[in-house]
């Protein structure tokens, strides 16, 4: 075994470093770890998830202590947080709230990976992680939402677990084998408790310690997407360390204090004035107990899931809208494969490629719109052009990676080509005239989409213009 | 960066508009603001009463308890006792402390209604107070009904109008206007047989009934906001002095 570094700590620090590298730990990972100086508002959602994490595990222990994962007994037990449990109703608020916190928190810090290109330069394995970190997010995410045995709960479980009835062979017996029934009832209740107490306790902290052990060995990136490490070195606290960095403790523990107290005042302003998040986050229908003989009118998932949810209702053949919905989440995990372009930061790049960034960050949110808004043949057409934006977005990104030789206008044909021959192979025949109308309407959106991000560069120089990445971050 | 944020808004505000037309004839039964205040005591109180005497013969609040309601109704657990339990537990009167269930089983119910009379301890938050409100007051006269009354804002629903006594009853008259497919119906409550109250005076008593069960669909919702303040205030002036530390150490930074 390798020796361990000498130390200079005195008394019980020193008989403690002896046995255990605590200040070693403290050293590599908060106060001798160099971040780059130039964070902005964007590097407050990591250290936030960690807490939103937190308050999750400990309020979900608290629930524990009286939730009873039974269907005769769980919905009477939530009710008895609500009521009687002393402090209960603020607990379970802290859950329900920290839940869409979580996401909202999440998909921001995904943003930030985005537009900065943090997960370049070696950085393929942080965002991988991440993405494990979301799976298990999601996954969590929907067995808890099962446990209060609401009809919301009960109905939106049901159109989750039978989309795996539509795998062709397997389907049926893989249902089967996650509902441990063949109807939904109280073996499913009890086994995503189970997992809804292992996944976040257990699997999460864990996927969190990778994710940060990797960007820690790796470096951080920063809104210049400018490696400090390969800048000079040496700065006020040490002679070896990249001269941009400062180290993570005080300067970022103080920063994230700052960001923790705006985001507390945020949380507890829902929290306490509109815990039902105007029925986005505690839905109406959820306060009447499952009732297995009647479905709700309208079946929508919680406002976190209503993007993916949009599209698998925007392929009517419920196989390849249940694909087309695990593809969507799929395609995320090889971004770093398709983004190409060795700049990192959109800050440097061409115009397209921000436009690009931004309009498919607006096709999210109409997408998770779309997602809790009842069918209407408006609402169904602009939702399926919006899956079909979602999923070029990705081709359009790839052809981003090399702009001074991207063949913009061939690609304009292809990918229009492309989406008039989906629409004529899959959607036109049988469609009724409203349908068609709709179709032609709203055929804008991928037309203007393509147009902005291919056509704009192709035509208007400065639009496909990169800008030189400086040496060093700036301000 | 203002001209993304401007195609952005363009594009949102676009998408606005293609989906107006499709909000605008969302299922619409017009539901009258009920207005309730759940700090009005007072109110709550007529509204337990109300709803002890009139509806709780059928409709339970399993969730909620009835020394929890006589607490936050500034009422003494006696005056629960001798005014709100007309129930037996076990041979006994129901105690204070049990929570506020009925004597009619569910499958009785069943042959009798069509329905069991659901359990009302969430209506407030299920379907709100404007529709709790509303449907007070939406019973009208239809004979092809087995309970001899409808209601506009629940149709065909299977309860009978149990405050028949104190609103009368109504009748709904309904008139065309235009011909074919552009006809509008226009419906209008008229009295045929008046009650014990003044249309105000029930309004009031339907108001009542209506805060009392939106009380109870979230009691903790009396004090929540109240600790709301407190916190907030807390963490403003957290605020401030994080900002000043955050500046006071960053400023070697360059």
């Amino acid at each position: 075994m390798a020796e361990r570094p000498a130390h200079n700590y005195k008394g019980f620090l020193g008989w403690v470093e002896d046995r255990f590298p605590m200040m070693e730990t403290w050293q590599a990972h908060l106060a001798g770890y160099y971040a780059p100086k130039n964070f902005n508002f964007w590097y407050f959602f990591g250290s936030l998830a960690m807490l939103v994490l937190v308050i999750q595990i400990f309020s979900g222990l608290f629930l524990a202590f009286h939730y009873k994962p039974d269907t005769g007994l769980a919905f009477a037990s939530v009710e008895y947080i609500m009521r009687d449990v002393p402090g209960g109703w603020f607990i379970r608020y802290m859950h329900s709230t920290g839940a869409s916190a979580f996401f909202i928190v999440v998909y921001l810090h995904m943003f930030r990976a985005l537009i900065y290109g943090s997960y370049k330069g070696k950085r393929e394995l942080i965002w991988l992680i991440g993405m494990a970190i979301y799976l298990a997010l999601m996954a969590t995410a929907f067995m808890g939402y099962l446990l209060p045995w609401g009809q919301m709960s009960y109905w939106g479980a049901q159109v989750i677990i039978n989309l795996f009835n539509t795998i062709p062979v397997i389907g049926e017996g893989l249902s089967t084998w996650i509902r441990g029934d063949f109807v939904l009832g109280d073996a499913t209740l009890n086994r995503f408790f189970a997992l809804h107490f292992f996944l976040p306790s257990l699997v999460l902290p864990a996927l969190v310690f990778v994710h940060i052990v990797a960007l820690h060995a790796v470096g951080s990136n920063n809104p210049d997407g400018v490696e400090i490490k390969q800048g000079p070195k040496g700065n006020r606290w040490s002679e070896t360390a990249p001269t941009d960095g400062i180290p993570f403790h005080p300067y970022y523990s103080v920063k994230d204090i700052l960001g923790v107290v705006v985001f507390l005042i945020g949380f507890f302003a829902i929290l306490f004035f509109v815990p039902e998040g105007g029925g986005y986050f505690l839905e109406k229908p959820n306060f009447e107990p499952a009732n297995a003989l009647k479905t709700p009118l309208h079946i929508a998932p919680v406002w976190y899931f209503t993007p993916f949810y949009t599209v698998l209702r925007a392929i009517p053949d419920p196989f390849f809208g249940t694909l087309a919905m695990f593809a969507a989440i799929a395609v995320l995990f090889v971004l770093p494969w398709i983004d190409r372009n060795p700049m990192k930061s959109w800050r440097y790049r061409n115009t397209a490629h921000k436009i690009n960034l931004l309009l498919f960050a607006a096709v999210f949110l109409v997408l998770g719109w779309m997602g809790v808004e009842a069918v209407t043949p408006a609402f169904k057409e602009l939702g399926t052009r919006m899956t079909q934006i979602y999923f070029i977005f990705f081709v359009v990104l790839w052809i981003h990676s090399n702009p001074s030789k991207a063949k913009y206008v061939m690609w304009f044909g292809i990918l229009l080509a492309a989406i008039i021959a989906y629409d004529f192979t899959f959607r036109v025949p049988g469609s009724d005239p409203e349908a068609l109308n709709q179709m032609l309407i709203q055929a804008i959106w991928p037309v203007g989409y393509l147009a902005l991000t291919l056509l704009l560069p192709a035509f208007k120089a400065s639009c496909n213009e990169e800008k030189p990445v400086p040496d060093r971050v700036t301000g | 960066m203002k001209k993304f944020i401007a195609s952005v808004m363009f594009a949102l505000s676009a998408s606005m508009v293609v989906s107006g037309t499709a909000l605008a004839n969302e299922d619409g039964v017009h539901l009258e603001s009920a207005n309730v205040n759940i700090h009005d005591q007072a109110s709550l109180q007529i509204g337990a009463k109300y709803f002890a005497n009139y509806c709780m013969g059928c409709h339970s609040l399993n969730f909620s308890r009835y020394n929890r309601v006589a607490a936050d109704l500034g009422l003494t657990e006696e005056q629960v006792t001798k005014n709100l339990i007309f129930t037996r537990t076990d041979g006994e009167s129901t105690k204070a402390g049990e929570l506020m269930k009925n004597g009619m089983s569910p499958k009785q119910s069943a042959e009798w209604f069509g329905a069991p009379p659901p359990d009302l301890s969430l209506v407030g938050r299920s379907r709100g107070s404007d529709w709790i409100y509303s449907y007070l007051k939406a019973f009208y006269v239809d004979e092809s009904r087995p309970m001899g009354v409808n209601n506009t804002v629940f149709p065909n629903v299977g309860m009978p109008h149990v405050l028949w006594e104190l609103q009368g009853l109504q009748e709904k008259e309904c008139t065309k206007e235009g011909e074919g497919e552009h006809a509008v119906e226009h419906c209008e409550m008229k009295t045929v047989k008046a009650g014990s109250m003044s249309p105000a005076e029930y309004d009031k008593v339907a108001r009542d009934i209506t805060n009392f069960l939106t009380y109870v669909g979230e009691p903790a919702a009396l004090h929540r906001k109240s600790y709301g303040v407190l916190v907030l205030l807390f963490l403003g002036l957290f605020a401030v002095l994080a900002y000043f530390l955050k500046k006071e150490y960053w400023k070697d930074v360059h």
